[in-house]
């Protein structure tokens, strides 16, 4: 798909900036006619992918995150977040519903609620490297006059 | 984030207000747990409906306050959850577990 504008930025993963995170997603996608509802889900998804790269990705201090936003033809919005952090060993059952390895401050829901919110999630990860999670959005079109 | 209790005749009342995220739930978690054992209540009420944001944070929060309120006999009610605290809620089914209510009955 054919990009039409891009945006990147990096933040240390201090959980202060998964705020941050959102309000610059929100401000990226004014661009496309999204719902109140569809950019809250937007911005939903990526508090839990920004906070699984804070609270996973560097559980032992602060690393760098990394937000790529892009818009793709066809009206649809693409938000990639990375990390260079511990990766993950098994992805599968990571994004199994009610799994954590974060303990009782974690909900194991992150992917689920990302999955739910977004037209399609992708996580490619490697032990040692890092992760870096793709979700696309497509904007439903509705009959307006412009 | 900011966290208002207030209690009568054994009903804890909770009321959430600003951006439950990660960040804040570590100090939302702390407050409830301490309120809860200062109250041991029967009853507690959650009102979310301050919330200007929640994810999956929240989840864990209302879980852990769940499971407490188990142990010691009580019961949960959430109330008054705006509309995007709501769809994370209803995307986590946990609405199969726990009480929620449009708005609180006094």
């Amino acid at each position: 798909m054919k990009e039409q504008n891009c945006v990147k930025m990096e933040f240390p993963s201090r959980s202060v900036n998964e705020g941050y995170a959102r309000a610059a997603v929100g401000a990226f996608a004014a661009q496309l006619d999204m719902t109140l509802t569809e950019l809250n889900d937007v911005k939903t998804a990526v508090s839990e992918a920004v906070t699984n790269a804070i609270v996973h990705g560097y559980p032992e201090g602060p690393g760098t995150v990394t937000l790529r936003l892009r818009i793709l033809e066809g009206d649809t919005l693409e938000v990639q977040v990375k990390d260079k952090g511990r990766g993950i060993e098994d992805v599968d059952k990571a994004r199994e519903p009610l799994f954590t390895t974060g303990g009782e401050d974690r909900s194991g829901m992150g992917f689920t609620i990302m999955e739910s919110f977004m037209d399609s999630v992708k996580v490619r990860s490697k032990p040692g490297s890092g992760t870096a999670v793709t979700m696309r959005k497509r904007v439903a079109r509705r009959n307006h006059a412009r | 984030m900011r966290l208002l209790t207030t209690e009568r005749g054994g009903k804890l009342t909770v009321a959430l207000a600003g951006e439950l995220d990660h960040h804040g739930a570590r100090e939302a978690a702390r407050k409830l747990e301490e309120s809860l054992e200062a109250a041991m209540p029967r009853e507690c009420v959650l009102d979310l409906g301050g919330l200007k944001f929640m994810d999956s944070s929240g989840i864990a929060i209302i879980l852990r306050l769940y499971k407490r309120l188990q142990a010691i006999g009580g019961r949960l009610t959430v109330v008054n959850v705006p509309d995007q605290p709501m769809r994370v809620l209803d995307a986590s089914g946990i609405d199969r577990m726990i009480r929620i209510e449009a708005e609180q009955n006094q």
